[in-house]
């Protein structure tokens, strides 16, 4: 027998009980699909996570208050336990200032308020307040009206700026240039409204509400010792004027922020991020996703594996009859074993080939019907089938093994 | 008709179990059968006659003693020889046709050429020497026929078809009739004497006296010993039938 007669047998034999081997394949087709599905789920977040990030430009410095620390190295004599501590208003302007090969510093305060406009009140908005830059260096597009300026900041301007979803949400299809959103009992005058962004490492830039960084001092995050040591900010954003000075432009500020915290580089109470970090961050935390999921997907490539050994086995037990007769024509126990391994290996493969079918359509259905982005990586369709012929193969021997085994005048007699 | 032994059994036993409990289903039984021969086992059930007639088509090996087959000792050999042997000596007609269900009746003649080792053919060449068989046993028109389309009489002569595909030098026949009415039992036994005719060697189990008598010898079995032998006379006496003939191969 040759490789082409015993693939033709094994076809044979699995299209003369179709149903029988369309759910024998059953495990397969889904352990195959899932791995595809999933990979690509997990690669499309990934490649559009890296595409919003990169987005930002690849010459921006993060410098953010580093929780750990604050509080511990700075002796100040107001002392409110943990309170105090971490990046200041000022910092931002002391970097402008005193940091050479700077191009633009923004700076950044959150708060989570409520939000009113007319009848319509939404829970839990996240007011970002900021300074004028924001647009240009957090790639911002203004789509109605405009953002405000460094002046309108300095002077605590009651203004806004809504993010796309969120301004749909508050006045619908209304113009809202000119009219007044309530934010937890201040009001404020709306003057643009951003262009569609969507999500970027998890924050919905189109659900927010932007103010002059000094409204949010102001009214939402009033510190306590303020007068003393300033206003609090969550991040500073620097934009450098090119991504050469990066390693300088780093050094700067950790040595001025220092300073002017009177800390320690090792203690310091502040951390300088650069995009390559977070978009490193960002991939580790994806992979390690991505492989959860391939993991998941293999597990349920071994239970179809499981399922297609049950029915060999229960293949060999109703073929047992077949096989007496093709002992006593001459098959040897090699025969016999060769005839069930290639038909275990035929139906994991073609399993495996409509569970490639499966899960590239299913891809691509997932893209299209969900907001999530899918990919389909090519390795994973190798990956994949070969694992399916490799089930086969493992799942296939032992019934195989248990048919060339069995005693020809027993075969014969089985009924 | 020449005189060369197709089968010699010397002093064959075999025992099932070990020790006291052992039970010998043949005890002894020594046999030769020439070349062109036609002869008959009876006995009794529990006489060892399935027993001798699996150790004689080779599914199994007796326990002690010798088998000689066409000058070939296959009494040591191991499965992977034995399948060669009964794939290429020996033609099996079995009581209950033994056919692969859901398979045509050429591809069911076809199957000890698809397990020839020593002869690879074509599938061409296989299914001609298929064809060329089935129109020998009168099912020309039946090719494509799967088992359960046909009628016992019809899977009977597959079977014999099947037996015949691999030019064997022994055709063993297990009840041949058992399973079928008077009219095609008469026509199954019509075409075995006929293969007789073309100077096979047939040895065929059968509890029928009327069918034994139209063999050459009858074997009788008792308790896995040779009871008696009887001469039917020299010849078999052929039932009315076509005469085929076939190509010396």
């Amino acid at each position: 027998m040759n490789l082409a007669e015993l693939l033709l047998l094994a076809w044979e034999s699995i299209g003369s009980n179709k149903m029988r081997s369309l759910l024998t394949m059953l495990g397969i087709i889904i352990g195959v699909a899932s791995v595809i599905i999933m990979i690509s789920i997990s690669s499309g977040t990934e490649a559009s996570i890296e595409e919003q990030i990169t987005g930002l430009g690849s010459n921006l410095v993060y410098v953010t208050t580093s929780f750990g620390r604050v509080g511990a190295a700075r002796g100040n004599p107001m002392g409110g336990g943990g309170m105090e501590g971490g990046l200041i208003y000022d910092d931002a302007f002391a970097i402008a200032d005193e940091v050479s090969g700077v191009e633009a510093v923004v700076v950044e305060q959150s708060s989570s308020e409520t939000v009113k406009a007319g009848d319509v009140t939404l829970d839990g908005v996240t007011i970002v307040g900021s300074t004028a830059d924001f647009p240009s260096v957090r790639d911002m597009e203004i789509d109605e009206g405009r953002y405000f300026t460094q002046q309108e900041v300095d002077r605590t301007q009651k203004i806004v700026v809504l993010g796309h979803t969120l301004a749909q949400e508050l006045f619908g299809d209304a113009d809202p240039i000119g009219q007044t959103v309530t934010v937890s009992g201040t009001k404020l005058t709306v003057i643009g409204v951003f262009a569609e962004r969507g999500m970027v490492s998890g924050v919905d830039f189109d659900a927010q509400l932007y103010t002059p960084i000094t409204v949010v001092f102001q009214k939402f995050t009033p510190a306590q010792f303020a007068r003393f040591i300033g206003d609090r900010v969550r991040v500073i954003y620097v934009e450098l004027e090119n991504p050469e000075v990066m390693e300088n432009v780093i050094q700067q500020i950790s040595f001025l922020l220092a300073k002017r915290h009177d800390v320690s580089l090792e203690e310091a109470d502040f951390t300088v991020t650069t995009q390559q970090d977070i978009i490193q961050t960002q991939e580790a935390t994806t992979a390690a996703f991505r492989n959860l999921l391939a993991w998941v997907a293999g597990v349920s490539l071994i239970v179809g594996g499981i399922g297609i050994m049950n029915i060999m086995l229960v293949s060999v037990t109703e073929r047992t009859r077949e096989i007496g007769i093709r002992q006593s024509v001459g098959a040897t126990p090699d025969d016999i074993r060769w005839q069930f391994l290639t038909e275990a290996v035929v139906l994991s493969l073609v399993g495996g080939l409509i569970g490639v079918l499966a899960g590239v359509g299913g891809s691509w259905i997932f893209g299209t019907v969900s907001d999530m982005r899918t990919l389909v990586v090519p390795i994973s369709i190798l990956l994949a089938f070969t694992s399916a012929a490799a089930v086969g193969i493992f799942f296939g021997f032992y019934p195989a093994n248990k048919a060339a085994q069995l005693d020809p005048i027993e075969a014969l007699r089985h009924e | 008709m020449s005189e060369r032994p197709i089968i010699q059994a010397i002093e064959v036993k075999k025992i099932y179990g070990m020790g006291e409990i052992s039970v010998a289903a043949l005890d002894g039984v020594s046999i030769t059968i020439d070349e062109g021969e036609f002869v008959a086992v009876m006995g009794p059930s529990g006489s060892g006659k399935s027993t001798l007639m699996n150790i004689l088509g080779c599914l199994d090996r007796p326990t002690e003693g010798h088998y000689i087959l066409d000058s070939e000792d296959v009494s040591e050999m191991d499965r992977k020889q034995l399948a060669g042997i009964r794939n290429r000596r020996i033609g099996f007609i079995f009581q209950s046709y033994n056919l692969l269900p859901r398979t045509s009746a050429l591809k069911n003649v076809m199957l000890p050429l698809f397990y020839n080792r020593n002869h690879k053919r074509s599938p061409e060449e296989r299914e001609a020497m298929a064809r060329d068989v089935l129109e020998i046993v009168g099912l020309g028109d039946r090719l494509n026929h799967q088992p359960q389309e046909l009628s016992g009489g019809e899977q009977q002569r597959v079977a014999i078809a099947r037996a015949l595909v691999g030019d064997p030098v022994l055709i063993l026949a297990d009840e041949p009739t058992g399973n079928l009415d008077t009219r095609s039992g008469e026509e199954i036994m019509g075409l075995l004497h006929e293969l007789h005719q073309d100077g096979r060697t047939i040895v065929m189990v059968t509890h029928d006296p009327e069918i034994a008598i139209h063999t050459q010898r009858t074997i009788h079995l008792r308790d896995g010993r040779i009871e008696k032998v009887v001469n039917n006379g020299s010849g078999s006496k052929p039932l009315e039938g076509e005469k085929v003939r076939h190509e010396s191969r």
